[in-house]
This record gives C-alpha cells, sequence and structure tokens, in this order.
C-alpha cells in the first residue's frame, strides 16, 4: 500500500514544511506550535516506518529510490534511494526528534516556535543526508544543517555558547570544504554527481591518497575522532537538552555514515594503505578519551568524551576489514566488525540520547550540571535513578542492553586482526566502567548531599514515558538484536567485496 | 523437557519483573509470594531435572532457544546444556536461593526496599541459571555480566552508605578487569574455533592442540594455553582469586542474606564451574593448569591467614570463603574436576549456612557485627548456635561432615599430582587447613561462648530468630552434614559427571587417590584420619581452644609480640592500597594530563586557537597592505611588472 508514495521524500520534506508551518503559523501560541509540532514529528516517523517493514533485506541495491532531474547542464539529480546502512539511520532520526520535541515541552519557553522549527528542519535536512544518492544534494543537505544546530547552541545554549557555536561551526565547516572539493575532483573524472558512479569510478593511487585524507578530515571531525573532537565537549555543554540528544543521538553518526558512503568505497585502496591511521586514532579515542572523561568534572561533558570513546568503536569496526584481508585472503570476519560499527551507531544513539536526557531532567531541576552539585538523587527521585542507573550501566557495554552488541562484535573482529588492537579494545570494559559508575556512585548514590537535592520531585510522567520508551528500545536491542543486523546483511556483503576489490 | 528447562530459568525472572515493577501494588508480602513461588518453582523443577539426568542417566540437552544474532555466518544464539555438571549447579543455586528468599523475609522484615530486594535476588537467581544453563560462550558471558551486575546492585543495596557505594562499584570495576581477559578469551575462541558453540568448540579441541599464536613479535605461545589463561582470568575475577580478590571481603557491605546467596555460595562459585565447564580445553593446557593450581594454592593460604584477625564476624566468613574458594581452584589446577564441584557444592551449603546464622547473630544483636561485643549467645540461640556449629565442623573437616569428605578429596588429589606447582599447593592446602580450624572456633568461641560482652540493654533483647530465618538454617544444616557421605563414592571418584568433564589419564591424581579407599566414605574415613590434616584440624581446635576459652589474655600479647605481622595482616598485605594508588589515583593522573595538556595546550591550544590566532596574525598583516593610497597600489603594479617583464625577457 506504500508502495506509491514517495517515501523518503516525505520524511525529508514533511518535517522542513511541518518546521515552515510551526514558525510562520502560529504565531505566539506556544501551546499549539508544540502540539503541531509534535504532530508532525509523529507523523514523521509513523511514516518512516514502512521503510523498515517494507525493506527488501535480499537485495544490496539503493530501495525506495527517486530520482528527478534537477541541475540537467551539470547532470544533477535530486536521486534519493537507501540501503541497509542507511534506512536504519533514518528511522533513528525520525524516532528521537519525537522524543526531542516532547522534551522540550515545558521545559524551552524562549522562541517555541523557533526551537521547534529548527528541530523539525533539521530532522528533515538529516533525513536528507541519509537518504541523498547525489552528491550535490547531499552536499547541501549536509551544509544546511549546520545551520539548525548552529542556531540551537548559539540561541538556546547556555554561558559560553557563542564560543562553542562558533567552534563547532568552524571545525565542520574546514571538513566540508575540503569535502567538497573531492566531490567536484570525482565530477570532472566521472562526468557525473552520483555516489553510486563514483563507487564504480577507478582512480590512480595519488588521487585516492589525497581523496583519502580530504574524506578522513571531513568526515573525521563529524565522527568526531581524536584529535579533532575538542569541539564535542564543548558543543554539548553549551547545547541545550535537545541539542545535545540530537547531537550525540543523529549528527556524530553522520561523519561515521560519509566513511561508508563516501570514503571506503570510493577510494578503498588509499584505505587500505592508510587503515593504520584510522584503526591508531579509533584506539587513541577508545583509551585516551577514557582517562579523560574518568576527570570530568560537567555530567555532559563527561558523557560527550564518553561518545568520542564509543565512537572509536564504530571506526574501528569499518576498518578493520583491510587487514583480515590481507592475512587471510577473505572478508571472513570483516562482517562482524562492519555490523557491529552499524549496532554501535543505532545502540550509542539510544543510549547517549538517553544519558543526556536525563542530565536534561537533573538540570531542569538544579539548574546544575556539575557532578559536584548532586549526590543521592536516588532518596528524592527513586524512578530517574532506576533510568540512570540503567543507562549508565547500558553505557558500560553490560550484555542484555545495546550497549553491549556492538562493542562485542567489534572486539571480537578486532582480535582476528591483531591481539592488542583486541586490548586496547576491550579495556573499555574497565574505564567505560569506571567513568561511567563512578558519576552514578557521586550523582545518584549516597546520602542527600545538599538541600538542592532533597527538594528535587521525581519525573512527571512526560519525563517517565520518554524514558521508558528509550529503557525499551535498549533492553529489547540487547536482548534480540537480529532484526536489526537482518536488515544489513547483504549491503554489507556487498560493501566488503566492494572495498577490496582494488580501484587502481 | 523443552518447556521445563524454560520455565526453569524463567519463573525467576518472571518474579523478578513483578516485584521490582509493580513492588508498590502487590505489596510487601505480594513481592515476597511472587518470587518466592518462582525460585520454588525452578527448584522443583531442578529435582524433576535432576532426576531425569542424573538419575535416569538421559541423555544431555542440548538445543537453542532463540537466535540472538547471526553476522558474519556466525551464528550467536541463546541455548540450554543440560547435563550432569550443569544439573548439580541447577540443584545447588535454586536450593541455596530459595532458602536464602524463605530467610529474606525475616532478615528483612523493617528495610524500606523490601521489594526491591526481592527482585534483585530474583534477578540474581535467573542469571545464575542462565550462566549454568548456557550451551555457548556468549550466553556464558551474558551470565556472568547479570551475576556481576546484581552482585553492584546489591552490595550497595543501602545506597546511602558510603563504604556500601564504594564497595559496589570496587567490586563492578574488579569483576571487569577479570571479564576483560574472559572476553579476549572468547575473541580468541571465535578466531580459531568459528564458533561460540560449547559442543563444536570441545570438539575442535583436540585439532588445535599444537595451534601457536604469536602475542609478541617473533615469541610463539600455544593456542590453548593463552585461551585457558584468558578464560582464567575471568574466573579470577568473579571467583575472588588473588590478586583480584580485593572486592569479596568489601561486598559484606551488602545485607547478609546476598552474603551467603551471592558472595557465598553461588556467584563465586561461577569460575569454579567455568573451568570445570572448560575442562575439554584446559586438559590440553599443562601450563594453564598450573597457573590455576599456585593462583589457587596462594589464595587459599594467604587469605586464611586474614580470617584470624578479623573482628567482623561476616569478615571472617569473606575470607574464610575466599580461601575455600583457594581449594577448589586448587583441585581444578590438579585436573581434579569433580572434586572441586564436590566441594563447591558441599561449601554452598556449609557457607550459606554460617553466612546465614552469622545474619541470624546480628540481627538478635540489632545490626552489630564486631564479635568482640558478642560471647556466649549459646544459651539465647539454641538453633542459631547448633546450626553454626555444624556448618563450622563442615567447614574444618571434621568426619563424617561434608566438608570433611569434599576438603579430604581435594588434598588427596593434590598430593597425587605431578604438574609443576603441585608441592607448593600440597603444603598451602595441608598448612590451610590448619588455620582454617583456628579461625572457625575463634569465631565460634568467640560469639557463641565465654561471657557476654555486650551492653545490658542489648543482652536483654537477645533473643533466638523467627522460624523463617531458622527453618532455613535447618534445612542448609542437613545437607552441610549428610552431602559429603552420600556423594563421595560417586561424585569425586565415581562416574557421576559422565561426559561432562574430560581428564586425561596422565592428570587423574583422583584414580590414584582412589586405589586406597575405592571412594567409600568409610574406607575413606578410617584412612583420613590417619593422615596429617586430620590432625593439624585438632591441633587448629585445640590451639582456638587455649588462646580464646582457657587463656583469652594470650592473642593480645601475640599480637603486641608480633605487631608487624599483625599490621602486615591487618592491611591485608597492603594490596589494597597499592591498587588505590597505582590504578585510581595513576588513572585518574593520567586522566588529567591527557585532559590539560593534550586536550587543552596542545589540540585547542596550540591547533585550534593557535591557527585562529594566527589566521588573526595573518590577516593582520595581510590589512596594512591596503593602506587606501593610489600611489602605494601604482607602485605596487610597477614593480610587478617589472618582475614579469625582466623574467619573459630573461626566460
Amino acid at each position: 500500500m506504500f508502495d506509491n508514495l514517495p517515501l523518503l521524500s516525505l520524511v525529508i520534506w514533511l518535517p522542513i514544511i511541518g518546521g515552515i508551518v510551526v514558525l510562520f503559523v502560529s504565531r505566539g501560541e506556544a501551546g499549539l506550535q508544540r502540539l503541531l509540532a509534535l504532530a508532525f514529528s509523529v507523523a514523521t516517523f509513523l511514516i518512516s516506518i514502512p521503510l523498515y517493514t517494507g525493506f527488501d533485506v535480499s537485495t544490496p541495491q539503493m530501495q525506495f529510490t527517486k530520482t528527478v532531474a534537477w541541475i540537467p547542464s551539470f547532470n544533477v539529480n535530486y536521486s534519493l534511494g537507501v540501503d541497509g546502512f542507511s534506512m536504519p539511520l533514518i528511522l533513528l532520526t525520525t524516532f528521537f526528534t519525537v522524543i526531542v520535541i516532547i522534551s522540550a515541552w515545558e521545559v524551552i519557553k524562549k522562541h517555541v516556535a523557533q526551537y521547534m522549527a529548527a528541530f523539525l528542519i533539521m530532522e528533515g535536512l538529516m533525513n536528507g543526508v541519509f537518504a541523498s544518492l547525489d552528491s550535490v544534494l547531499f552536499y547541501v543537505f549536509w551544509e544546511a544543517m549546520l545551520i539548525p544546530m548552529f542556531l540551537i547552541i548559539g540561541v538556546w545554549g547556555g554561558q559560553r555558547r557563542v564560543y562553542a557555536a562558533i567552534k563547532f561551526f568552524l571545525y565542520t565547516f574546514l571538513g566540508s570544504v575540503l569535502l567538497l572539493v573531492s566531490i567536484l575532483y570525482l565530477y570532472f573524472e566521472t562526468g557525473s554527481f552520483a555516489i553510486l558512479a563514483f563507487h564504480a569510478q577507478s582512480l590512480g593511487m595519488t588521487a585516492q591518497t589525497l581523496i583519502f585524507f580530504a574524506f578522513l578530515i571531513a568526515f573525521a571531525v563529524k565522527v568526531p575522532m581524536w584529535p579533532v573532537h575538542t569541539w564535542l565537549p564543548d558543543a554539548h555543554v553549551e547545547a541545550p537538552t535537545g541539542g545535545s540528544v540530537i547531537l550525540a543521538a543523529i549528527m556524530l553518526k553522520l561523519g561515521a555514515y560519509g566513511f561508508i558512503r563516501f570514503l571506503l568505497p570510493i577510494v578503498p585502496d588509499a584505505a587500505a594503505e592508510f587503515d593504520w591511521l584510522v584503526i591508531t586514532l579509533s584506539l587513541i579515542a577508545v583509551v585516551y578519551i577514557a582517562l579523560v572523561a574518568l576527570v570530568q568534572e560537567d555530567m555532559k561533558k563527561l558523557i560527550a568524551y564518553s561518545s568520542i570513546a564509543h565512537m572509536g568503536f564504530v571506526t574501528l569496526g569499518l576498518f578493520v576489514v583491510f587487514s583480515i584481508f590481507r592475512q587471510t585472503g577473505d572478508t571472513a570476519g570483516a562482517a562482524l566488525g562492519v555490523e557491529g560499527a552499524m549496532v554501535q551507531m543505532i545502540s550509542h544513539g539510544f543510549i547517549s540520547g538517553a544519558l543526556f536526557l536525563c542530565v536534561g531532567v537533573m538540570y531542569d531541576r538544579m539548574h546544575s550540571r556539575r557532578i559536584s552539585d548532586y549526590g543521592g538523587v536516588i532518596n528524592t527521585m527513586p524512578m530517574f535513578a532506576g533510568f540512570m542507573v540503567l543507562f549508565a550501566l547500558a553505557n558500560t557495554g553490560l550484555p542484555g542492553t545495546s550497549g553491549f552488541v556492538g562493542e562485542f562484535m567489534v572486539i571480537l573482529s578486532a582480535f582476528q586482526v591483531n591481539f592488542w588492537i583486541a586490548f586496547l579494545a576491550a579495556s573499555t570494559l574497565i574505564f567505560g566502567a569506571a567513568y561511567t559508575l563512578w558519576m552514578v556512585k557521586r550523582v545518584i548514590f549516597g546520602d542527600i548531599a545538599n538541600d538542592n537535592v532533597a527538594q528535587l520531585s521525581d519525573v512527571n510522567s512526560r519525563e517517565f514515558w520518554m524514558l521508558a520508551v528509550l529503557a525499551i528500545a535498549v533492553i529489547v536491542l540487547g536482548v534480540w538484536p537480529a532484526p536489526l543486523v537482518d536488515v544489513m546483511h547483504s549491503s554489507v556483503d556487498h560493501f566488503l567485496n566492494h572495498i577490496v576489490t582494488s580501484k587502481l | 523437557m523443552d518447556k521445563v528447562y524454560l520455565i526453569l530459568a524463567l519463573s525467576p525472572l518472571v518474579g523478578a519483573i513483578i516485584a521490582g515493577l509493580f513492588g508498590k501494588k502487590i505489596g510487601r508480602s505480594g513481592a515476597h509470594w511472587v518470587t518466592n513461588i518462582g525460585v520454588a518453582i525452578s527448584f522443583v523443577l531442578s529435582l524433576v531435572v535432576f532426576n531425569h539426568i542424573v538419575l535416569n542417566d538421559a541423555p544431555t540437552y542440548n538445543a537453542t532457544v532463540y537466535q540472538w544474532l547471526l553476522s558474519d555466518g556466525i551464528n550467536f544464539e541463546v541455548g540450554f546444556l543440560v547435563d550432569e555438571l550443569t544439573a548439580t549447579m541447577l540443584i545447588v543455586v535454586t536450593f541455596v536461593s530459595l532458602m536464602v528468599h524463605i530467610y529474606t523475609i525475616g532478615y528483612m522484615r523493617d528495610d524500606p526496599g523490601y521489594q526491591r530486594f526481592f527482585s534483585y535476588i530474583s534477578l540474581f537467581t535467573f542469571s545464575m541459571l542462565m550462566l549454568v544453563m548456557a550451551n555457548n560462550f556468549m550466553q556464558l558471558f551474558f551470565g556472568w555480566e547479570a551475576v556481576g551486575l546484581v552482585s553492584y546492585l546489591l552490595i550497595g543495596f543501602w545506597y546511602k552508605k558510603p563504604t556500601a557505594i564504594y564497595a559496589n562499584l570496587k567490586a563492578f570495576l574488579v569483576n571487569r578487569v577479570g571479564d576483560f581477559g574472559f572476553l579476549l578469551g572468547i575473541a580468541a575462541i571465535l578466531m580459531y574455533f568459528g564458533s561460540l558453540d560449547y559442543a563444536q568448540v570441545f570438539a575442535g579441541a583436540e585439532g588445535h592442540a599444537n595451534t601457536t599464536i604469536e602475542i609478541f613479535p617473533g615469541v610463539e605461545w600455544s593456542l590453548m594455553t593463552v585461551v585457558c589463561i584468558l578464560l582464567f582470568i575471568g574466573a579470577m575475577g568473579k571467583s575472588a582469586q588473588v590478586p583480584l580478590h580485593v572486592w569479596l571481603p568489601d561486598s559484606m557491605e551488602g545485607p547478609t542474606p546476598i552474603s551467603a546467596l551471592i558472595h557465598a555460595a553461588t556467584m563465586v562459585t561461577a569460575g569454579i564451574f567455568m573451568v570445570s565447564r572448560m575442562s575439554p580445553l584446559f586438559e590440553w593446557s599443562e601450563t594453564a593448569l598450573s597457573v590455576v593450581l599456585v593462583i589457587g594454592a596462594i589464595t587459599a593460604l594467604f587469605m586464611a591467614f586474614l580470617g584470624l584477625i578479623q573482628n567482623d564476624i561476616k569478615r571472617v566468613v569473606a575470607y574464610s570463603t575466599l580461601s575455600q574458594l583457594g581449594y577448589m581452584t586448587v583441585a581444578l589446577g590438579v585436573s581434579a574436576y569433580s572434586a572441586a564441584m564436590f566441594h563447591l557444592m558441599t561449601h554452598a551449603f556449609f557457607k550459606a549456612l554460617l553466612f546465614l546464622a552469622a545474619g541470624s547473630v546480628i540481627m538478635a544483636m540489632h545490626h552489630e557485627q564486631d564479635m568482640r561485643k558478642m560471647g556466649g549467645l549459646r544459651k539465647h540461640m539454641p538453633i542459631t548456635y547448633w546450626t553454626a556449629l555444624m556448618g563450622s565442623l563442615a567447614l574444618m573437616g571434621i568426619p563424617p561432615f561434608s566438608g570433611f569428605f569434599s576438603k579430604d578429596t581435594i588434598i588427596e588429589a593434590v598430593g597425587a599430582s605431578t604438574i609443576a606447582g603441585s608441592g607448593f599447593a600440597y603444603f598451602a592446602v595441608v598448612v590451610g587447613v590448619f588455620i582454617t580450624a583456628l579461625y572457625s572456633m575463634r569465631l565460634l568461641f568467640l560469639t557463641f561462648h565465654g561471657k557476654p560482652r555486650m551492653d545490658e540493654h542489648t543482652l536483654s533483647h537477645v533473643k533466638e530468630s523467627p522460624k523463617v530465618v531458622t527453618i532455613p538454617l535447618i534445612l542448609l544444616a542437613i545437607p552441610s552434614v549428610f552431602a559429603g557421605w552420600l556423594a563421595l563414592k560417586g561424585m569425586p571418584f565415581g562416574d557421576y559427571f559422565g561426559d561432562s568433564i574430560v581428564i586425561f589419564d596422565q592428570h587423574n591424581g583422583l584414580a590414584i587417590a582412589k586405589e586406597m579407599h575405592q571412594g567409600d566414605p568409610w574406607h575413606f574415613l578410617t584412612h583420613s584420619i590417619m593422615t596429617l590434616p586430620f590432625w593439624l584440624v585438632i591441633a587448629g581446635i585445640a590451639t582456638a581452644w587455649v588462646l580464646y576459652v582457657a587463656k583469652p589474655e594470650w592473642p593480645g600479647r601475640i599480637k603486641d609480640r608480633l605487631s608487624i605481622v599483625h599490621r602486615i595482616l591487618d592491611n591485608a598485605y597492603g594490596i589494597d592500597r597499592l591498587y588505590y594508588v597505582v590504578f585510581v589515583k595513576g588513572s585518574q593522573l593520567l586522566g588529567k594530563g591527557f585532559s590539560s595538556v593534550g586536550d587543552a595546550k596542545l589540540i585547542d591550544g596550540i591547533m585550534v586557537n593557535g591557527m585562529a590566532n594566527s589566521i588573526g596574525r595573518f590577516a593582520g598583516v595581510a590589512r596594512r597592505m591596503q593602506t587606501g593610497f593610489l600611489y602605494h597600489y601604482a607602485f605596487a603594479m610597477i614593480i610587478g611588472l617589472l618582475v614579469l617583464v625582466g623574467w619573459f625577457v630573461l626566460k
């Protein structure tokens, strides 16, 4: 019944139109603006569900495709489609936008329409990034997406919001310019802006190397990878709760998605040549960043650093394939890494999103993110404490929660390359538990630390359901990840065969 | 039988969920009923399974429940393997758990977190069942971490107590160090065996007997040794073996019922069970077995010493548990897996009994745990006293109590073993017997005998605990007395475990030991009382009597005379302090360094802000060139033209 609907166009444009409607139609009435925003976000989420139910898992081909000429003179097309990599990420986006709108309900009192509109528009743009099959279209969405995020941090942010917003903008803009240059080069080589045409194009080693580093910088900034990560803690600390949630849950995935959609399939030989570099940076993220997270005094900073460490597993999982192929002449064992990376992306979306929401719930009451301002929250907010402890444990990769699945798969895969890579990656078991649970100990447990904590009230029903839905997602995905991973198999197999085939 | 296994595993989970999520609605009695019934169902079904698998020799059950994940052609499943080994663990786990569930009704009567507590212990039972019933390494790891999680939640159950929330974090992190090794072991298994399924991995063990793995460039190690040691690191965490033992004494901050259930009878024996389960792998590596043996021997002896100087009644039992876990590990090291399992079983009964008896005393004493303030409780608490006495006699190894048989079996197996380290291990376990008797009798004398040392008010309130507390004590005392005699012939010396445990002939010390008594309990007894360990027990009891009954002023004098020794023991060899300085402070220091130097100075300072500043400076310079004076521009144009013309001419 959905065959005739342009689903991908809808998940892109419906929220953007919704954002405009919220902005201009309902002047001044905050209640109506919230309801409208919620309606649009829920509608978009519902429309995105058939992308999963109607998805053909047997083929690596792009599905739900739609192509319309856009700028014919340059062969630029409005071309959309999804495979096993992008489809789950679109669902994650549409899901989290609903959560974010609910999370802002009573909290955002300043410029409600603009706030809601920014998130709706950003949702459409992020879906556009995931669904684009044309590199110009991709680039337009990629760049446009920065604007609402820049505004969210800059307008609704904390004390140093301008510094954080500009740092965020400049960092990611640096990457974008390099991305554009590479896309233009590839256009002159292929005569097309189609991403799949780039995949098929053979390239010399010099060109591949240059493009590799351009892509690496462009996408590493977004992931973010060490050492281009320092914008993230600042951005998170200054962003309002919703901004942090979207930043952690979705935007960080865009960088990793860039590796999957652009870097690896377009310049596989250069990627094989420099895989050690990415693996090294990933391991630095896992170990170094974990230690940095340990000593943070601000909860949001701690979770931000934790995000960087967890994203290290994504980049690690994506780049183990080349060593495995060199050692065995086969890709067996590598699919575990790539699928693990994908699961880690989705799971980290849920967990870090949930943790930022938890911090938001506390911040709304206490107006502080400092760990030392808290202590014994469980005494006054027992229900909330239950959620927070659950998400914290998921963050430590506890089996039975989604946090375990991706890390487990990536560690198993990394062991095939080298004992020490797995050794360093597995250290997250200790460090991840140390920084997360030490924070929980200081914030949640203990006797009531001060009068402010004594006056806290437990979650209201809006907050309860928001966290409950995420808790269910985290547990279901941990107990039964098969339905998520099954949609990826064909795409991952195709992807692996493609990137171990030389393009020289 | 499919449904039986599923219901057996899931009914505690159902109880845990109902008590946990709807605790307020169903109330306190609702919570204890739903969880007690859940565990009771599991216990009854465990008896059915035991009858089916062990008594009627049904073939091993091995089946998938559902597919967790399929990736890269590797099937990750949740499934059950039930053989003699599992069936034994099921009985031990569900029986002790049921006793603790009943006991908790009395012990936690006045606690505001009543429902939460029941939810946790049922969740623990579910996790432990998943662990012992697993048929693959993924699920084993799930159970492994899940019991660690519940342990974390329960040690920190009284979350207002600073010591409790310190102890639970410490327990979780130390366990994670073990799990870290364990996970790497699992990864190695997947890489070389291509599967995580027990049956397939065990079947492939022989084929990899000579496989080597290069961990350091140029150094080839036996794969089996590496895998087994990595797995054993996991066991060291969970079963609290030196040097990962530091969390267990602190775990006593949790309520006493969980000390009995988790930190004595079940979770801490998970490592022993796991190594027994992996006997088809460990048998291929004598190096790994030697490591297991030496670690176990160190734990058995040196943790026993620490039991001598504790004043907290629970801590004495805790160090005793550490030492006894060392005995079990020693048994594993000499390939006497069945002896380890035998001691695991008897120990589960008598140690759970001792903890619950200690809990009964603590209740009577209004949550006073210091033995120096007890004494003379025998008259006021007869049931507690007599059951505690039976537990202690079993622990010390007095015939014919259960611990006598299981401990002497281990000592005999070590004596017959020729594996590297067995000489030291024999010394350790034999000396350990003396120490065990000494600290056990010290506990009994200080608590139950002599004159009461508590204040008048407390003394006037001391009374025997209610029935929900004493009945579990009595029910645990029964197997603590008889289980050894009954199981001796079959379990360590017979064919009880069938194919579930593999022992190579050249490692089989138990077979040599068996020649002397054929595993017959009476012959075993008459043979054993002629040997050194038995007389060391008697000597230990006699020494305790002298020190704590006849000459109670002596211990103080000995303490003064040997103050250095006392200080070393009191600091538990300084290991906690060392870990705190090196690991806790060290990683914080490293993190601060990375944060302030790496992130703030180098990346943000030099790269990011530095770049921004240098662009600013460059712009400042470049700006000066735009003077706005026409003749400056004209001059620049002329210079430029001259250079261009010059270049063309000279070319």
